[in-house]
């Protein structure tokens, strides 16, 4: 089995971020939550760089760099803030149990694997296997924010979901264009300032942050 | 396989060896784990010691036990031997391997636990039939999760007996496997939940409320009690021998070598002795949890392997 040194580690790094994006849907505190999506950025930055080191593509390190500076620095520093300032401590409530939660994740990793596995095999890039992960983490990430009531763990299901799309935007085609990229990490900063403005709006208007509240039209 | 002398030597040292050695283990989780909490500790030999008294002391049966529960302490004693028999340790060439491969063995453990519920109902007290129901509650869960690791490690030897996967795992160029660690993972809290260790049951507690091992063989004594307490040592030092046999096969040797017995031998006892300190280190460091709470525990457990098993068929076929 002569699988090259890179390869296998680009292949332990995925497996650490599908790993990452379970415990984060299995997590019931809004703080480890925070901390395992800054741990999430830092293992996205590690496979983009080996990714870069490897294929020799010079984008890639600065796209690395922005995802150190504003996933695994700035944003997880904002995300501690805010709570801090909501006051949201509190453990996480979530719609479903958290067995069946892991159950039906499972099913969404064996449908993102067989999804990925045509595409990978028409793709010539080193990651080409750690698509059906990118893609797993992804979904998992859609499962979070659907089987959590309050808003900052789905915000926070919104920026890992982000996480997994960079992921798979390496491993099919080493990355998006250096604009684009530029454009969305500028988007997702705004997006949780915007969210955090949102956050105070919500808990003024309905004394909680459970969005259960916004269902109802009138009073 | 053909019978060989040299094979059958291994397999009358390592069904022996694993035997006696059990409480010898056992004795070295203990002190190690009293070390870490800043006790003296009742020495290595004290499992020992415990047996001999049990041995000598008269049994006393409940009124209305049947012969089933005069008869599980010896199938409970055989069933963990026959595992025992079955585990590479020192030696893939095993002439008695080929009896069960991994899925017998996790049977044979199924088969034990149900003699042990029923025996532990059989006298018709509160706590025995509570104990009982508890064990069923972690033993099925605990199964699946267990034949996933073990389908993994299947996967990539291609083969479900137990003799084979070692040797495919202990003589490759070494490639780190993800799945291998996922499966890991896996095996580590299957281990804790069927040894009755720390997070899932507490080995040492006498509180009713908590218990679920000791409320089954509460009504057990002397010799009885002598051979259960032995085979759940067997079963302790056959689960290590098995984490070992998965995840770190180096050192086993390949068929028809002699002269690589003292090194088989001390690299087993060695990983033995690492493998007893990190459980009394993680028995010190975790709390026990709510018997509720163990569904979920297990079914971690249970994702991890199958997470294993798809990661194999994605990144490394």
């Amino acid at each position: 089995m002569g699988i090259p040194v890179t390869s296998q580690m680009i292949n332990i790094l995925a497996s650490l971020m599908l790993l990452i994006a379970f415990a984060m849907l299995s997590q019931r505190r809004i703080i480890s939550l925070i901390n395992l999506f800054a741990w999430q950025g830092a293992v996205l930055v590690a496979s983009t760089l080996i990714v870069a080191g490897t294929t020799g593509q010079e984008h890639l390190f600065y796209s690395a760099l922005i995802t150190l500076v504003l996933k695994v620095i700035l944003l997880p520093w904002i995300l501690h803030r805010l709570i801090r300032r909501l006051n949201v401590k509190w453990d996480v409530e979530t719609l479903i149990n958290i067995p069946t939660t892991m159950l039906a994740g499972l099913l969404l990793v064996i449908v993102a694997f067989n999804l990925a596995l045509p595409i990978s095999e028409m793709a010539s890039t080193v990651t080409r296997s750690t698509l059906g992960i990118a893609m797993a983490c992804v979904l998992l990430s859609f499962l979070m924010m659907i089987t959590r009531s309050k808003a900052v763990p789905q915000v926070i299901g919104f920026l890992s979901m982000e996480n997994g799309l960079f992921f798979a935007a390496t491993s099919a085609t080493y990355g998006m264009p250096m604009v684009v990229e530029l454009g969305i990490a500028l988007d997702v900063l705004v997006g949780t300032l915007i969210f955090a403005i949102f956050f105070f709006q919500i808990r003024q208007t309905f004394d909680s942050l459970d969005l259960k509240h916004m269902e109802k039209l009138k009073e | 396989m053909q019978l060989t002398i040299s094979g059958l030597l291994y397999q009358t040292i390592q069904s022996l060896l694993l035997v006696l050695v059990a409480p010898l283990f056992l004795g070295w989780v203990n002190q190690c784990r009293a070390w870490f909490q800043n006790r003296s500790g009742p020495g290595l030999f004290q499992p020992y010691r415990n047996l001999l008294k049990l041995v000598n002391k008269d049994a006393v049966m409940a009124h209305g036990a049947s012969g089933l529960f005069r008869t599980t302490p010896y199938v409970l004693f055989a069933c963990m031997w026959l595992a025992a028999g079955i585990v590479p340790v020192l030696a893939t060439d095993l002439p008695y391997a080929p009896a069960a491969d991994v899925i017998a063995l996790v049977g044979v453990f199924a088969l034990a636990r149900v003699f042990l519920a029923l025996a532990a109902m059989d006298i018709g007290t509160a706590f025995g039939s509570l104990g009982a129901r508890r064990e069923m509650l972690v033993a099925f869960l605990a199964e699946p999760a267990l034949l996933m690791v073990f389908f993994t490690a299947s996967l990539i030897s291609h083969s479900t007996s137990l003799t084979t996967i070692v040797e495919t795992l202990a003589h490759r160029e070494f490639v780190v496997y993800p799945s291998m660690a996922f499966a890991a993972v896996a095996f580590l809290l299957v281990f804790l939940a069927e040894n009755a260790r720390i997070p899932v049951d507490n080995p040492a507690t006498h509180l009713e409320l908590t218990m679920i091992h000791e409320a089954m063989i509460l009504e057990y004594s002397a010799r009885h009690l002598a051979l259960i307490e032995w085979a759940v040592a067997i079963k302790l030092t056959a689960y290590t021998a098995i984490g070992i046999a998965l995840f770190m096969p180096w050192g086993v040797i390949e068929a028809g070598h002699w002269e690589g017995l003292p090194t088989a031998l001390g690299a087993f006892v060695a990983k033995l002795l690492a493998a007893g300190l990190g459980l009394a280190l993680l028995e010190t460091v975790s709390a026990k949890m709510r018997i509720f709470r163990a569904p979920e525990f297990l079914g971690t457990a249970f994702l991890l392997g199958v997470l294993g098993m798809l990661i194999r068929f994605l990144l490394e076929s």
